[in-house]
């Protein structure tokens, strides 16, 4: 491979870090420069919401990999730098300060961005939404004068915002517009625990309740609902999900669904373009669908793909998803897609204590386990869904049958 | 800065300094060393940063939580020395330790 080459990434992410490391693996003697709007080096991500917030984990701590890592990649960052238009002809980026950069190979790491909350008075100050480094450094320096918080959301970013703003001594009220939390995501067995988890914890849970309006002179002091009733908030946070940032790709006419299409390789509708993570709807081929996913470990794994197209190698991204959460004293470890299930099993008991899984089943074919506090679980569902392993709500509750004798 | 000696399955050998109070996964990720793979990138959630301490720092190391003991137990690969390099905070007494790999991240 040349020296001449040059490969462009846009976004300094998880996605870009696994990108350089797997195209010097690969052999590309080129330049790598990563352009990124964020003033850091590639950091951690989903600490943000939980040890980061909490205050557990320094800012040093976040850091993808030490300084001297990138100058042994001989990776350039141009950091502070927003690409403003794509032209895949000229195969040239335009940038917000006014330079060009051209490429020969471009990787679109380009994430997402916070969902933004449509209702009166989210540019009041003490208001904020939950996505990156400077996000948190904003909210905990709200938090450091904050007696209340209101959270917009009850998904995985808002009860993990909840769990960490507690621990830092703020009472916390968190809304959900449906009728449980985590309703697009998990079971309602599953969203029952949190709620529990959380009211124990001493969160004020109201579901079924949206917010109208944040009231205040200048810095938030209410959250008005629709109902009518008012929470006092010195601090307001929005968790609503996210939108996949495919702005340059959709400009340059790449294809666009959901997300920046691409196959599993990583590879867009342009030979020189590849995409890696929350960015992309890319297909499964063990689950045989397309997926969006907004993880690290899809981010790292298809980056893999995408350092191997660059240069000129086949290697599918051909992985299981799976996720995490932190909340108090809980992990929560999820393998697998449950989407279209038809039974949900739980091993252990979910109305007490904090240890139990759900298993998704669909037809007897399992196909998603929730493991809350069990690890050994989520390892061990993690293999049986590989397997395609079969089984049944009656075997799966019977805890005196280890999950491993049901491997094959 | 303490010198930890990683060891491939292959029997690569690395010597890298590693600051005290980061851990031995960030050493090895940092001075690109690719037996530690860490797709969680050290939250002690997916078992892929296994790593065996030679015996003499075994106490150097620490103690082992119930979630990483739990997760090691799932590997086939677990010694009595296992340990996931994510939970292993570096300090002054670890200088020179030997950290070895396992196959199944070769």
């Amino acid at each position: 491979m040349s020296t001449d080459n040059r490969a462009v990434v846009i976004g300094a992410s998880h996605a870009a870090v696994q990108l350089m490391i797997s195209l010097r693996q690969h052999g590309w003697e080129g330049s790598i420069t990563v352009v990124s709007d964020e003033d850091h080096q590639p950091y951690q991500r989903p600490p943000l919401s939980k040890a980061y917030l909490a205050g557990t984990v320094n800012t040093e701590q976040m850091a993808l990999r030490a300084p001297a890592a990138y100058e042994k990649l001989g990776v350039r960052f141009m950091l502070s730098t927003r690409v403003t238009g794509l032209d895949a002809e000229s195969k040239t980026l335009h940038l917000d300060n006014g330079e060009t950069l051209s490429f020969d190979k471009l990787a679109l790491c380009t994430g997402a961005r916070a969902r933004p909350l449509p209702i009166p008075g989210t540019d009041l100050s003490a208001v904020h939404y939950l996505r990156t480094l400077d996000d948190v450094k904003a909210i905990q320096a709200s938090a450091s004068a904050a007696k209340t918080a209101v959270i917009i959301g009850g998904g995985y970013i808002g009860l993990e915002t909840a769990a960490s703003l507690s621990k830092l001594g703020v009472k916390v009220t968190v809304l959900e517009t449906e009728s449980r939390l985590l309703k697009r995501v998990a079971s309602p067995q599953v969203s029952e625990f949190y709620l529990r988890l959380h009211t124990e914890e001493g969160i004020d849970i109201r579901l079924n309740t949206q917010a109208a309006e944040l009231t205040g002179d200048g810095t938030v002091a209410q959250v008005i609902c629709a109902d009518g009733s008012a929470i006092d908030a010195d601090m307001a946070i929005i968790g609503i999900g996210v939108i996949a940032n495919t702005e340059l790709a959709a400009e340059a006419g790449l294809a666009i669904d959901n997300g920046i299409l691409v196959d599993e390789f990583a590879q867009t509708s342009h030979p020189d373009i590849v995409a890696a993570g929350d960015c992309t709807n890319h297909p499964n081929p063990l689950l045989k669908r397309n997926l969006r996913l907004e993880s690290v470990p899809n981010a790292s794994e298809q980056a893999k793909a995408a350092a191997a197209s660059i240069c000129g190698i086949e290697k599918a991204y051909a992985e299981l998803p799976w996720f995490w959460s932190d909340q108090f004293d809980v992990k929560l470890q999820i393998v697998g897609m449950n989407q279209g299930y038809t039974d949900v099993v739980v091993r252990g008991d979910n109305k007490k204590g904090r240890s139990f899984s759900v298993f998704y089943l669909n037809d007897s074919t399992i196909l998603a386990a929730d493991c809350i506090n069990r690890p050994k679980d989520f390892m061990l569902a993690k293999k049986l869904i590989l397997q395609g392993v079969k089984s049944d709500p009656e075997t799966l509750t019977n805890e005196s049958i280890e999950l491993m004798t049901l491997i094959q | 800065m303490p010198v930890i000696n990683y060891i491939e399955f292959d029997g690569s050998k690395y010597s890298v300094e590693v600051a005290e109070g980061a851990n031995l996964m960030q050493g090895a990720l940092d001075n690109m060393i690719e037996g530690i793979i860490a797709e969680c990138g050290g939250c002690c959630v997916c078992c892929t940063c296994h790593c065996m301490i030679d015996p003499q720092w075994k106490d150097a190391a620490g103690s082992i939580t119930s979630g990483e003991d739990e997760l090691l137990e799932m590997l086939s690969e677990r010694q009595d020395n296992s340990r996931l390099s994510c939970q292993v905070t570096v300090t002054a007494s670890m200088e020179g330790m030997v950290v070895r790999l396992p196959e199944s991240q070769y």
